[in-house]
């Protein structure tokens, strides 16, 4: 029997840089069984899922629109994890701010644009911290473990929105439960004619690159990285272990959040429950496969818009299901992980 | 007894049957010391293996073992990747809910096809354990899988506490150097842990599908392995407790369903956050003091 084990071997640096593309070969490797179980031809397949997409510039910008909440989430669950913070809950963070959003744009009409479009994006980030504040509060003082408490509020958030879509927010004129259209004013300016590209685009750009020189470039980044590495250690080395990892949660919420305002003011215009796919979880992926890089997570963000948007295309043009770039995007997670893991060890025949 | 309250507690029982398997599931992986988010798509998965391998087979026995190995490979996966390589469990687990989760839905379109008609099967019949009597008749009108699931309580109370392979299982989930030093092989032990908790998690999936409602839609798990992840905390990590828990759960969620029908205007959406918000009050008031296995999270590796 062909045995193994794991010994401690650390790659070259290099090798980091590429593990990422060398998941991304694999997991379309991988992936290719479900292609060929469809009947059908994984290079065709991976023409329109990759290539088809980014072809025309109406379905190249659609990969931005889809990769906008991705921006975000990633750069929220980075901004967590990199201080050591599981948050799971960027999808109940994003809801939050959605609601403040679809709240704001229906009692903000009669102020002016200009006006109203800093405060949609600030109480939108205000609600994902506010969302955040309990799990964030309960680690950071009673060590209870964050991960089980966010993805609780995720499903919490969920009732609170049906509550508030069947109740008072209730449009009387749809037959869906939705909220009121929210007030033009309110709407995220398009950023390209009779494209859904919106104002949140150019958001979720900034955030990435504010993320970047904060963790890199700031001492708050550098006592975020130093409790992310060992809570012990940083204690040690006198950085306030508690009070970086409640700043690191709650800013993680409210870019979270950041991500809910955008689906509502830029793409949607008005509350529904399923606004949300899983952009939160989707988030993690961008953020592992990124490799906790803001840079990184934000170009990992755009490929999984890419391959979301191909996953339609793929859909449309060879009737495979739309599913696929689920489970493409699932397997790119695992794959990255284990690979990361791989990177500081070798495999060894006993 | 009335009506109402025999119907409630007959849908108590329903409701809470997947739960028991899910948490149950949950609890073998935990005590092992592996924290398995991967509970929502495995159940998800069981839900669809099931489905599909009965109305391939035309037997929903055949279905059942089908979910239950399909379970069992999840638990297996999620073992190479937090046993063997020692990956994050949470970003795993939740890894393999994605997966999973996808690959129903891919393998569910694929198979049904763009038909409009929904495919289904002939589910399991309900078993009256009472026969006609009164008030215990109707109660005890439950799928096999009701009575299997409140049978597995006591027996994996048993397992976990009065076999040598529950003693490994729980001083890996406590402390693998101590176990290991032991002559316990970790690996082999929370391996096998993973795999029973992975097929008990798809039963509990599989009796939604092959009994409670004989067919197979989207958001069919809808958050019950989120409930199971909340019901090991509020249960400390006991069977009975959990058991506890589950019909507590099945309860409150068939009360508001019943109260939703008699057309009562209540916020039934508070219901159902309710067991939500308890768990993590429970949390918040037990803090650090609850009975977590101290290893779960902390990948070993053999030195």
């Amino acid at each position: 029997m062909l045995r193994f084990k794991i010994e401690k071997a650390p790659a070259p640096v290099w090798f980091r840089t590429l593990i990422p593309f060398i998941a991304i070969v694999v997991t379309f490797i991988v992936t290719s069984v479900f292609i060929i179980w469809a009947k059908a031809n994984p290079f065709t397949a991976y023409y329109y899922f990759l290539i088809a997409p980014l072809s025309n510039p109406v379905s190249a910008i659609e990969v931005l629109v889809k990769g906008t909440p991705l921006l975000l989430t990633g750069a929220a669950v980075t901004f967590a994890f990199a201080s050591g913070y599981y948050n799971i809950g960027a999808e109940g963070q994003l809801l939050a701010g959605a609601i403040a959003a679809a709240g704001l744009g229906m009692v903000l009409g009669p102020l002016p644009a200009l006006l109203n479009i800093p405060i949609m994006l600030i109480g939108g980030f205000a609600a994902g911290m506010l969302w955040a504040l309990i799990p964030a509060l309960l680690k950071v003082k009673l060590a209870v473990d964050e991960v089980v408490t966010t993805l609780l509020m995720n499903t919490i958030i969920l009732f609170f929105i049906s509550w508030l879509l069947n109740g008072y927010w209730r449009d009387p004129v749809s037959h869906q439960p939705q909220s009121a259209t929210i007030a033009p004013s309110t709407v995220f300016p398009k950023l390209v004619v009779h494209s859904r590209l919106h104002l949140g685009f150019i958001v979720a750009v900034l955030v990435i690159i504010i993320i970047y020189f904060v963790i890199k470039r700031t001492a708050l980044g550098l006592q975020m990285r130093s409790v992310g590495l060992g809570k012990d250690a940083a204690r040690f080395a006198g950085v306030k272990v508690g009070t970086t990892m409640l700043i690191a949660a709650l800013v993680s919420g409210g870019i979270a959040g950041l991500a809910g305002v955008g689906e509502v003011a830029g793409i949607h215009f008005h509350l529904i429950s399923q606004i949300s796919p899983g952009y939160g979880y989707t988030g993690i992926i961008a953020a592992t496969l990124g490799g906790l890089n803001p840079l990184g997570v934000g170009l990992a963000a755009l490929f999984i818009g890419l391959i979301d948007t191909g996953a339609q295309t793929v859909s449309s043009a060879m009737s495979i299901p739309i599913y696929l770039g689920n489970v493409v995007e699932a397997t790119l997670l695992l794959v990255t992980l284990s690979m990361f893991v791989l990177q500081n060890y070798r495999i060894k025949r006993v | 007894m009335d009506t109402f309250l025999i119907g409630l507690a007959a849908a108590t029982l329903r409701v809470a049957t997947p739960l028991i398997f899910g948490t149950l599931g949950e609890l073998f992986c935990e005590r092992a010391g592996i924290l398995n988010l991967g509970i929502e798509g495995t159940m998800l998965f069981g839900a669809f293996v099931g489905f599909a391998a009965a109305g391939a087979t035309g037997s929903l026995w055949l279905g059942l073992l089908a979910a239950i190995l399909a379970g069992m490979l999840s638990g297996l996966l999620m073992g190479f990747l937090s046993v063997r390589l020692g990956v994050n469990q949470h970003v795993s687990g939740l890894g393999i809910t994605l997966l999973l989760t996808g690959l129903s839905y891919f393998s569910y379109r694929l198979i049904s096809g763009e038909k409009a008609l929904q495919p289904t099967i002939t589910p399991f019949d309900p078993i009256r354990l009472f026969g006609n009597l009164p008030v215990l008749g109707p109660i005890f009108e439950q799928y096999l899988l009701t009575y299997l699931a409140i049978l597995l309580v006591p027996l994996a109370w048993l397992v976990l506490f009065r076999t040598n392979f529950g003693l490994k299982m729980r001083a890996v989930g406590e402390n693998p150097e101590a176990a290991d030093a032991a002559g316990v092989n970790v690996y082999h032990t929370r391996y096998l842990a993973l795999a029973i908790g992975g097929g008990l998690m798809a039963t509990g999936g599989a009796f939604l599908s092959l009994a409670q409602m004989g067919t197979f839609t989207f958001g069919f798990i809808n958050g019950r392995g989120w409930v199971c992840i909340a019901l090991i905390i509020f249960g400390n990590w006991e069977p009975f407790r959990l058991l506890g828990g589950a019909l507590l759960f099945g309860l409150v969620f068939a009360l508001q369903l019943r109260l939703q029908s008699t057309g009562l205007q209540l916020p039934y959406e508070v219901f159902l956050a309710l067991p939500y918000l308890v768990t993590i009050l429970v949390l918040a008031i037990a803090g650090r003091n609850t009975a977590a296995p101290s290893a779960m999270l902390k990948p070993y590796r053999r030195e």
